[in-house]
């Protein structure tokens, strides 16, 4: 909760860039306002924020990512401009070795920003998807193709 | 120099976005569509605003480009990821090319894929 609420007044600071008291006392009591009712919902083990090895995991994260991402654009783009219009979608389902919840949000959205995959709905360990061109219609063979360059990484970040 | 670099990422960025309002146009289904606007949407958004940022610097404008840069990072897929399941709860069917739909198959009862 206390984390929290640090998190949010230091995004208002950010945001706002003053040290005027009236708008410090508004960002005070709209951070105090959102952790009262979303701060129940945040992280079970705040500890993880001090373990210094996640962060630098997540530093790796982020530039290995936007190669995925820009990767994943010029693949709609030539999707897009090619008179064929190349594509062969349909859902298939993914298993995840991840077990929090956090994880498995970052690792939908990493899909849902990565070439051709799109998440559709989270049930338990397994995952729905979207896939613009089916490569593997079975859960391994896909699973291995969309799911395992993140999860090698991003169970390092949160678990 | 660095902000010819920023003006260079914001033109890539405005290319990106034209291209995914091009595939809205020419993909066949809803569920195509998403994925074309989302992805080139999200990275040309977030292109003009890092553009934004190296142009302006740590000013108060920069910083606050950059925040709406993650931000939009963060939520769009969440947004497309609820429209997509919302279109697939309501019953809209895949595209006829499609090749399988594992979820209709096993969540709803039987492929939902349009008739060839």
């Amino acid at each position: 909760m206390v984390i929290f609420f640090i998190f949010g007044f230091g995004l208002w600071l950010l945001l706002t860039l003053t040290l005027h008291w009236s708008s410090v006392i508004a960002g005070l009591l709209a951070s105090l306002l959102t952790t009262l009712i979303y701060g129940g919902y945040f992280t079970r083990h705040p500890i993880r924020f001090l373990q210094p090895h996640r962060w630098f995991w997540l530093l790796v994260y982020i530039p290995y990512f936007i190669w995925f991402m820009i990767r994943a654009n010029l693949d709609v783009a030539f999707r897009v401009l090619h008179p064929d219009r190349p594509i062969n979608p349909g859902i298939v389902k993914i298993k995840t070795i991840l077990k929090t919840d956090t994880a498995k949000v970052f690792l939908a959205n990493s899909i849902t920003l990565t070439p051709g995959t799109m998440t559709c709905d989270i049930d338990g360990e397994y995952l729905y998807i979207h896939w613009i061109d089916v490569r593997a219609q079975d859960v391994e063979g896909a699973s291995r193709i969309i799911a395992r360059p993140f999860e090698k990484i991003l169970r390092r970040i949160f678990e | 120099m660095i902000e010819t670099i920023g003006w260079i990422i914001i033109w890539i960025g405005i290319a990106f976005d034209i291209l995914g309002c091009l595939g809205l146009i020419r993909f066949p289904d809803v569920y195509n569509r998403l994925q074309a606007s989302t992805k080139c949407v999200t990275l040309g958004t977030f292109g003009i605003m890092i553009g934004i940022f190296l142009i302006h610097g740590f000013t108060p404008m920069g910083i606050k480009a950059l925040i709406c840069g993650l931000f939009i990072l963060l939520t769009s897929p969440v947004g497309a990821h609820a429209l997509m399941r919302g279109s697939i709860i309501f019953g809209i069917k895949l595209w006829k090319g499609s090749v399988l739909d594992r979820y209709g198959k096993e969540k709803l009862g039987g492929e939902r894929i349009e008739d060839r």
